[in-house]
This record gives structure tokens, sequence and C-alpha cells, in this order.
């Protein structure tokens, strides 16, 4: 494809509607640009309102399996009994109007050369640029006895949803004096802080409402991201209910029972009333499929552009992505499309994008009222996207009341102002 | 109209051949500012909104952040991670966008 200017695509679309029977990579040419996006949630519906937001010419089309999606982000409130699924679940309906076309299929293969993708319902799509963000999947066997089917008893929840449903209701079922426990797989996982959050907030719940209860939780490393500011919190709101157990000790999850609903560590065998056990993660099948994580799980990328280091026509977002010190978070993911994006249109433009700088915010819940962040800036170094800071990245400890419920607050203003940028 | 101007921010950057000293983007740079700030800088809620703000009035905000035992929650850490020059290209993206 040449170089084309934006006034060459005005021009082309209408050769385009003349010439509807042209082969498809003619069209495509000829036409208006083509962007094809695998999966719906932070990363892709976020490149597909950026694309259409500044480049109106631009075709998008998005592959979607689910006709909703439900975050992950703050899905730990619906856990903890703060909100409920519904104010976390969102249709693609603002993205069909904002003129992306939003395709509710499942991406089977990837064709780098002839530029395609096949779904799962038989329909090939062709695409000059391709954006792949599939999230994670998770690996089943690094925890012996572990399954799908297993999941149905001890769920994950770490894809928001059922599984979301499914835990709130054993937490919900479960008698007073009962041990809750969180196995916590090793780095890198889908959202470093959430399974912290998550203790926290069904700590709070069972503080108010089953309080001889407790949550254990089964670490597989030896640190956790803002440790120090969920110990506080842990201490000062709910003191003795939350046991954090580093893998060193008898913190890594081996194996599961589900008949005998137990749950057996590295030294130990506990027998829980609910097991929330997260397996250790890789990225989307689609990805791996398609070679683009070199065999690493996940799939290591260009800093500036977010193009695949194996296809460079195959840009990937998201938790799929090796993104350097960015961790796995729908913020990351977000930030990294508008990246992408304009890495893309200056693609299309037929010039180089400059680097520019990304943000992470992780805001966590220990109370409705009781908040705390971790905000980091990302700035491309020796061609890898590296801390623009390393001291002071959280809410300090020993903040006031006051500081934790304006970081609650704040964080409410961020869930709804990112999901209007994705869904409104 | 926005569209109109948000494209010719667009355009103006894409357009703009790699420098050595290249200018700061402001257009580019408030994608980050803008999944907690709003589209555009339109903050729905407790964040504050940044669209059509007085160029002035956000640089003295940004730069008083930066400034020891200010009381601010999270963005007296964020200005750590922006050089002056880009400070003042973000408070001039967001001046100009409609706050509407």
């Amino acid at each position: 494809m040449t170089k084309l200017s934006r006034r060459t695509f005005v021009a082309g679309a209408g050769a385009a509607l003349a010439a509807p029977f042209a082969l498809p990579h003619l069209a495509s040419a000829a036409g208006n640009p083509k962007v094809v996006v695998i999966g719906g949630g932070f990363g892709g519906t976020s490149l597909a309102r950026y694309l259409r937001r500044n480049n109106p010419d631009v075709a998008v089309t998005l592959i979607e399996r689910d006709q909703t999606f439900t975050t992950c982000p703050f899905s730990n409130g619906v856990i903890g009994g703060l909100w409920q699924m519904e104010q976390i679940t969102f249709g693609y309906d603002g993205v069909k109007a904002a003129g992306v076309e939003v395709v509710h299929d499942t991406a089977s293969a990837i064709d780098a050369d002839k530029k395609t993708v096949t779904l799962k319902g038989g329909d090939v799509l062709s695409y000059d640029y391709l954006v792949v963000s599939p999230g994670i999947q998770f690996v089943w066997d690094s925890i012996e006895g572990y399954s799908p089917e297993a999941a149905e008893i001890m769920p994950h929840a770490w894809q928001a949803g059922p599984q979301t449903a499914l835990l709130r209701k054993q937490i919900e079922a479960m008698d007073d004096g009962g041990l809750v426990i969180i196995g916590v797989p090793k780095t890198p996982f889908r959202c470093p802080p959430g399974p912290f959050e998550r203790a926290s907030l069904i700590a709070n719940y069972l503080h108010q409402n089953k309080p001889k209860s407790k949550v254990m939780i089964l670490d597989s490393n030896e640190s956790f991201a803002k440790q120090p500011l969920f110990e506080e919190a842990w201490q000062k709101l709910y003191p003795g209910m939350v046991e954090w157990v580093p893998g060193s000790q008898s913190g890594v999850v081996m194996g599961v029972d589900t008949a005998a609903m137990t749950v057996s560590t590295n030294f130990d065998d506990f027998n829980p009333a609910v097991a929330n056990i997260i397996p250790a993660q890789r990225a989307g099948q689609i990805a791996i499929d398609a070679g683009l994580d070199e065999g690493k799980g996940f799939c290591p990328i260009d800093p500036v552009t977010f193009q695949s280091t194996v296809h460079p026509d195959i840009y990937v977002l998201g938790d799929a992505t090796i993104a350097g010190a960015m961790p796995k978070s729908g913020f990351s993911a977000n930030n990294q499309a508008k990246v992408c994006g304009a890495a893309i249109l200056a693609a299309i433009a037929g010039k180089q994008v400059a680097p520019s700088k990304l943000i992470n915010v992780c805001y966590s819940f220990a109370t409705p009222e009781y908040a705390f962040e971790i905000v980091d800036v990302f700035e491309v170094k020796d061609g890898s996207l590296a801390l623009g800071f390393d001291d002071n990245r959280t809410t300090p400890l020993n903040a006031s009341d006051d500081v934790h419920k304006r970081e609650a607050e704040y964080a409410h203003s961020w869930y709804e102002n990112i999901t209007a940028e994705m869904f409104g | 109209m926005q569209v109109l101007l948000r494209l010719a921010v667009v355009l103006a950057a894409i357009g703009a051949a790699p420098a050595l000293a290249a200018e700061a983007d402001g257009h580019s740079l408030s994608q980050a500012c803008t999944s907690c700030h709003g589209v555009d800088g339109r903050s729905a809620g407790a964040i504050p909104a940044l669209a059509g703000r007085p160029k002035d009035e956000l640089v003295s905000l940004m730069l008083a952040f930066r400034e020891e035992g200010s009381q601010a929650t999270i963005m007296n850490r964020v200005v750590r991670g922006y050089s002056d020059d880009e400070l003042t290209a973000l408070a001039d993206y967001f001046s100009s966008v409609s706050s509407k």
C-alpha cells in the first residue's frame, strides 16, 4: 500500500463504492484503511474508539465473543457486596454508535501473510492493520486437580462475569467462622494488587456479617503490590482477619481436591469454606496460535508503537503483552491502546510516531470509603517501557481518613470516565 | 468543529518530522490523562475536568503540585513524570478544548 494522504482516503472511499466487486486487497488499497481488532476489553475497545475519534475515515471492525463486557476493575466490589454486577457490565451500543463495526464471534486464526482473520462462524475478514487484544487465558494444569469444571466449585473469578457472581454467592452462603482461601499465582498475572483488594473487601463483608471468619491469602510470591498500604488497612479496619502466607512459607498452591474441598500447598493441606483459586496465566489463545508470544506465554512488542516484534503488521495490547514495567491492568491496556492508535494513524499517513508517555493508576478499596492507589508514569528508555520515577509511587502510609475517602471518590470518578471513554 | 480541531491537532502532530528536539505534543500526551479526567478532559465525577480551563490556571496548578507540602492526593506524584515543556503543552491542549 502506498503512502496515502487523508485526501486520498476520502477520494478512495467513493472509488470503493463504485467498484464493490474489486479484489479485497485492491478495494482496501483504494478505499478506507481497514483496522481489525480482536478482543472487546479495555485494550481493544479503547483502541477502536480512539481511531474513530481521531480519524473517522478509518474503518474499524471489533471482534468480540460476548454481547456484554464485565470489567475486572470494580469486580472485587461485587464480591464484597459493595455494588452489583449490572453496574460493572457494559454493552456495545455506544461502540457501534461511534461507527465501529462490532462482530460478535471468536477469532480462530490469523494469516499474517494474507492479512486475514478467520472467525469461528466461518467468515474471513481482511485487514490493513490488525490489533490483537485477547487478554489472558488460564494455565489450568499449573495446579493439580484444577480445571474449568473445578472452577465451578473453587472459582478463580479472574475473568469477571459468572465467576464473579459465583464467588459472591459462596461468600454470602458460608457459615460464620469459616475460612476463605485466595490462591495467588506467581507473577506475572493480571492485576497484581487485585487478590489483595479482594481479600480486603471479603474481610470487610465478613467483619460486618460473619466476624469469626478468616481470609487467608496463599501467595506464590514473596511480596505484593502496595503491601504496606494493604497491611496498614487490614490492621486498622479488620485486625486479625486477613493472613498473608508468602511462597517460602506455605503460600504456593500445588493442588486442589474439589470433592474434599482441600487446597494443598508446598507444606500444608487446608479445608476452606470458600476457595478462590487464581491459576497461572498466559496470553489469549489466538495470540499463542499466531506465534506472537514466541513461546514466552506473553507477547513482546515495540514499546513506541505496540507492534508485535514477530509480525510488524500486527499490534498487540494489554494483558497479552510483555510491556516492560507496565503491569497487566485495564488502565494500562487503555493507555497502550491510545499510543497504539496514534501509531496506526501515523502509519496510515506514512509517518513515524514519536514516543509518548503512558500512565497506570491502580485504585484499591478496603471499605466503600477507604481506598488508596499506586500511580506510575512510563516512558521509553533503552527500548523498554520504564518507570518515569521510582519513589513515592503510592498513597502515603498514615494518611488521614479524609485522604482515603477522597481516593475512594476518585476511584469511582476514574471508573466512570474510563468506561465512558470505551463504552459511552 | 471539535472533531475538526482535534483532527487538525492529530494531523499536525503526525505530519511533524521527528526531530532531535521534538516539541512536546499536548494532544498525544493528553491521552494518558483522559483515562482519569475523561475524554478530552471532560470529567464526570470527583476528578476535576480540564477541558476549556485557562492555560495559565492549568500551568500554575500543575507547577504548584510540585511544591513540597502540596496537599494533593495523587497529582503531586504524577507531575514528577513530566517536564515543564510537557506540562505547558498539556495545559495548552486542554485549554483549547471546548468544555461542552
